[in-house]
């Protein structure tokens, strides 16, 4: 898929062409608009093809709305906003390397790569440090995902489920759960004050103390749960209703428990990390693939081979990072800002 | 020899593409933040389901500031932005339709018969 | 206008006399064309790949016949592993056609040749994406080739799920082959829309262009926009199989229909772009053999475009008993009848070209005419299939395999061989025999309509399809199908002797032994390696009045001063 970085970069000297044009075009100008044009036609592919994700995305949350609003519980906002922020300074970089592609500065033109690079990795530096996070609650895609249930109703992985029941619960409660998990709730709830790394230390050491001790026979987690009758249903729509108006403090946590979530819609909260990793893999890889093109650029104009004249494959990589992270400026709400 | 430009682009000026200014760059920076920090504290207040639709607006608003500064679509060949557009348009009916119809049968699906006696 | 054009100052046969070489001499060694960016070298290794997987898809449809056949004549019922096999070889015949036959055929052999030659350039936009694209066919095609050793494949050609889950043969390779596949198709069409809008000489606007490039430009949008939504679909399906990420997959809480919106919202599009070059084609070869200016050009142009927009709107007509909702197939089926519209639109204009045309009855005329015709019945059969009540009833029975073999096969075909005989002179500068290829013409057509007009009765009367028994009502149908396969399968082994026989034996050919006017005439056969010594003169592609017959030498020939006064006309 790097091939974005091939365009233009060509090998045929001319007769009477400028060194760096093609055999087959006329003039600089009609060279870098063609570079230009494919390139946005890829974007154009770039964007329907994750628009299959979008679409599944829209069709898992319009159908089940709950699923969403319980599996976000998992995902930690303040990292999402940080890593927003970190892509938009990188875009920015871009951009301005592409300025100084224009303006013949190189030195600029490689501090700004460099910069822009840099961000790329960070960005995959923060979701490794997220995707470690989920690992470590048994939060995989799949079939090995904590919330996996078998056909039969039995859940996969019994123990798994409870703790991550546990964790989910207790972010989306605030720490304030009360129900049947309410105690592993609290537990759990210590270790995400803090950052996810020294999390993930913590429940690294919380993990046996649940399993063996605090948590009750894997048999019975394995039931369904009947659906909580009318009342209750009720008392837990109320409950996100009032929380609107008169507690905006609290209102960051939806306070949907997994008690509150209907049968059949417990079985599909997996589907939410499915999709969740399924957006978030495909981006970072391409942000993988960005920032190589990133890197064959910086290797390029080491050389010296961008200047006012010739700055097409800048602006045409430039063009790539930017939409990578367009894709994330969606990604990041629906993804983490549910609400 | 063969491949003169098509009348639309014989406009032979050396100067290709264009260059932002400094202060564009950083004001789109600025702008992009800004946004990013009210996307986030929006999810403070409980707004129901505006919420979601406040979210999708201040994303549509950035990623409109990405296309027309940072990818230089607003000094861009006019149809390069037609593609965006497009691109869009094409994944709107996708999940239109998609989503219209989805919606209508969610309650019929059953997973295989060959391993419901299990139950 | 000198030498190259005027071919009897040039000496008639085509490029050698000029400057020695043409783009097939230019270099020699296995690495110049592996390595060459030239369109036109690409597009002849794109003729061997895709041949080969023409071969190979289309033994596999001689075995099925030939299976089928057998079932008709005997009494024994099928054994569970005849019918495995069975599976696996309607799946791998009509995934290897598609993907690597139907699909790439006319924008990869005729658009890579042809393109950059009517746009007078030297070469298309990209010519390194354009290698890079041939080089993704070699790769889908080889993990085709591991799915053929390892286990083959029998979902079908379109994977639904949940089975494509759960079935033990190799969907997970079959799938990134068809992914990679479709990148070959999205730099194939990236390539042409960067081409068309950059790359026009002066003089030549979008409504100047030969409506092959209509076509062209209107296929490539879709492979741009559809094709990305098949490459998501498949990922799905393989992280599903790998890993059992549930989105489409019941028993993990998915949903399968959903399956079949994403896989549609891709595959009817696809059907469009293996139409839509075809009838690019056909509108060249309809005016050229005329010898009359196409009947309302921008008609056809915006018919082209219209039917790529429309095939975006009716991806759910391949649903209406998936479980789909009814109001939604009621929208499916209102738009589905109008995709009719701008297809009748192209055929009505073929035929009003046609009218008091004088029509010389060439091999690629006999082509665009059995298009006209294979068309025909392709498309209305399909508008049957378009109304929800008849589609009930016809869904999945071999009136629906007549339809669309009518429409992907016999009307892509023919408009494919039409091409490949009309530019065969330009691309290897040799005259093939017009009665072999007359007679080639012949059993293809008689062979066609024999093989799959039964399947209409068939169908209509009941049978499944991909089913590899049947009660014995329906053994006549079968044989006398399987018969038609067998003409129609000697006929295209005619017309690749015919093409072998030429390339050794054929007569040397002219620069335009049609006389036609688009700008491919205008250099000689074969290019040379640049294509154009001195840049063609552009003007009405359909005016062909400045081509002079000559008798000596069976071709036409440029004549300066006609076409000076014509272009005078023009601008009044």
């Amino acid at each position: 898929m790097s091939n974005e970085a091939t365009h233009n970069d060509h090998a045929h000297d001319g007769h009477d062409h400028p060194p760096h044009l093609a055999h087959h075009y006329e003039t600089p100008k009609q060279q870098f608009e063609s570079g230009k044009l494919g390139m946005w036609v890829f974007l154009a592919t770039e964007v329907l093809m994750f628009g299959g994700l979008f679409c599944a995305y829209a069709i898992y949350r319009g159908n089940h709305q709950d699923v969403f609003l319980y599996g976000y519980g998992a995902l930690d906002k303040m990292w999402g906003a940080t890593n927003t922020v970190v892509l938009l300074a990188s875009s920015l970089t871009m951009a301005w390397a592409v300025r100084a592609a224009q303006l013949g500065k190189q030195k600029l033109l490689l501090t700004m790569l460099f910069l822009t690079f840099m961000g790329g990795v960070g960005f995959m530096c923060i979701k490794g440090v997220e995707y470690y996070a989920k690992w470590d609650h048994h939060l995989f895609p799949g079939t090995k995902n904590a919330f996996y249930f078998e056909a039969s109703g039995q859940a996969k992985y019994p123990e798994a489920l409870e703790h991550a029941i546990a964790y989910i619960d207790s972010k989306n409660t605030g720490g304030h759960a009360t129900g049947s998990h309410a105690e592993h709730a609290e537990m759990a709830e210590h270790g995400d004050a803090e950052s996810t790394a020294s999390e993930a230390a913590h429940a690294e050491e919380a993990k046996p103390t649940i399993v063996h001790a605090a948590f009750a026979p894997p048999a019975d987690v394995s039931l369904i749960k009947p659906p909580p009758s009318p009342a209750d249903h009720g008392v837990v729509n109320s409950a996100i209703d009032n929380a609107g108006i008169s507690e905006t403090r609290n209102a960051q946590h939806t306070q949907l428990t997994w008690d509150s979530l209907k049968p059949e819609e417990q079985k599909k909260v997996h589907l939410f990390f499915d999709i969740y990793f399924m957006m978030t893999g495909l981006h970072g890889i391409h942000v993988l693939v960005g920032m190589a093109v990133i890197a064959w650029l910086f290797l390029k104009a080491r050389k010296g081979v961008f200047g006012k004249d010739y700055f097409t494959p800048v602006d045409v990589g430039g063009l790539y990072w930017h939409l990578v992270d367009l894709i994330w400026i969606f990604l990041f709400p629906l993804l983490y800002l549910i609400h | 020899m063969t491949d003169a430009q098509a009348a639309t682009h014989d406009d032979h000026h050396d100067s290709i593409g264009h260059i932002s200014p400094p202060f564009v760059l950083i004001g789109v920076f600025a702008l992009l933040i800004g946004l990013t920090v009210l996307t986030v504290a929006v999810t403070f207040v409980d707004l129901g389901s505006a919420n979601i639709w406040i979210a999708l607006g201040v994303a549509v608003a950035k990623a409109a500031l990405v296309a027309l500064y940072f990818m230089h679509l607003r000094y861009d060949a006019p149809f390069n932005g037609l593609i965006l557009v497009c691109a869009f348009l094409f994944l709107a009916i996708f999940i239109g339709i998609s989503l219209m119809d989805t919606g209508s049968y969610q309650q019929n699906i059953q997973a295989p018969l060959t391993v419901r006696p299990a139950q | 206008m000198t030498v190259i054009n005027n071919p009897v100052k040039a000496g008639v046969y085509g490029g050698q006399e000029q400057s020695g070489t043409n783009y097939i001499n230019h270099s020699k060694g296995i690495m110049s064309w592996l390595l060459t960016l030239d369109h036109k070298r690409i597009a002849l290794m794109y003729m061997v790949t895709v041949l080969g997987a023409f071969l190979l898809g289309g033994s596999f449809a001689i075995i099925l016949r030939t299976m089928l056949f057998a079932r008709a004549v005997t009494e024994t019922p099928i054994t569970p592993t005849t019918q495995d096999l069975y599976n696996q070889f309607f799946t791998l015949h009509g995934a290897i056609l598609v993907f690597m036959f139907i699909i790439p055929a006319v924008p990869g052999i005729l658009g890579n040749m042809v393109l950059p030659l009517m746009l007078g350039a030297k070469d298309v936009a990209f010519p390194r994406l354009n290698l890079l694209s041939w080089y993704c066919y070699m790769g889908g095609g080889a993990f085709f080739l591991f799915v053929l050793l390892n286990g083959g494949l029998d979902t079908g050609w379109t994977f639904y799920t949940p089975y494509s889950t759960s079935t033990t043969t190799s969907v997970t390779a079959a799938t990134l082959g068809a992914f990679i596949l479709g990148f070959s198709s999205i730099l194939t069409g990236l390539n042409f829309i960067a081409s068309i809008h950059m790359l026009r000489p002066k003089g030549m606007g979008w409504f100047d262009m030969p409506l092959f490039l209509w076509a062209l430009y209107a296929t490539s949008v879709i492979q741009v926009l559809a094709t990305p939504v098949l490459a998501i679909t498949l990922l799905l399906l393989a992280a599903e199989r790998v890993f059992g990420v549930g989105i489409f997959d019941p028993a993990l809480g998915g949903d399968p229909v959903l399956y079949q919106h994403f896989f549609w919202f891709y595959s009817h599009p696809a059907v469009y772009i293996m139409i839509l070059p075809a009838m690019g084609v056909v509108s060249e070869l309809i005016a050229v053999f005329s010898r009359r200016h196409i009947f309302g050009y921008s008609f056809i142009a915006f018919s082209s475009v219209a039917i790529a927009l429309l095939g975006f709107l009716v991806w759910g007509h391949h649903m209406f008993t998936s479980g789909q909702s009814a109001m939604t197939n009621a929208i499916f089926s209102l738009i589905t009848f109008s995709v009719a519209i701008p297809s009748a639109i192209k055929v009505f204009n073929w035929l009003a070209t046609m009218y008091k045309g004088s029509i010389l009855l060439a091999t690629p005329m006999l082509y665009a005419l059995a298009f006209i015709w294979l068309f025909t019945i392709g498309g209305l059969t399909g508008v049957f299939l378009g109304s929800l009540s008849l589609d009930i009833m016809a869904h999945d029975t071999y009136f629906v395999v007549a339809h669309f073999h009518y429409v992907m096969v016999g009307s892509m075909l023919t408009a494919f061989l039409g091409g490949m005989y009309y530019w065969w002179p330009k691309m290897f500068g040799k005259m093939y025999s017009e009665k072999v290829a007359k007679i080639a013409w012949f059993l293809i057509f008689v062979g066609f309509n024999m093989t799959f007009f039964v399947q209409f009765v068939a169908g209509s009367q009941g049978m499944p399809r991909r089913y590899a028994d049947f009660i014995p009502e329906y053994a006549l149908y079968h044989q006398i199908s399987t018969i038609g396969s067998y003409i129609l399968a000697i006929g295209l082994f005619v017309v690749l002797f015919n093409w072998i026989h030429s390339l050794r034996f054929g007569k040397p050919a002219p620069q335009n032994p049609w006389g036609g006017n688009t700008l491919e005439w205008h250099t000689s056969s074969p290019p040379p390696h640049e294509n154009f010594i001195e840049d063609p003169p552009v003007s009405d592609p359909y005016v062909m009045g400045a081509w002079d017959y000559d008798e000596a030498g069976e071709c036409y020939v440029y004549n300066e001063a006609k076409a000076a006064e014509l272009a005078l006309r023009e601008h009044h």
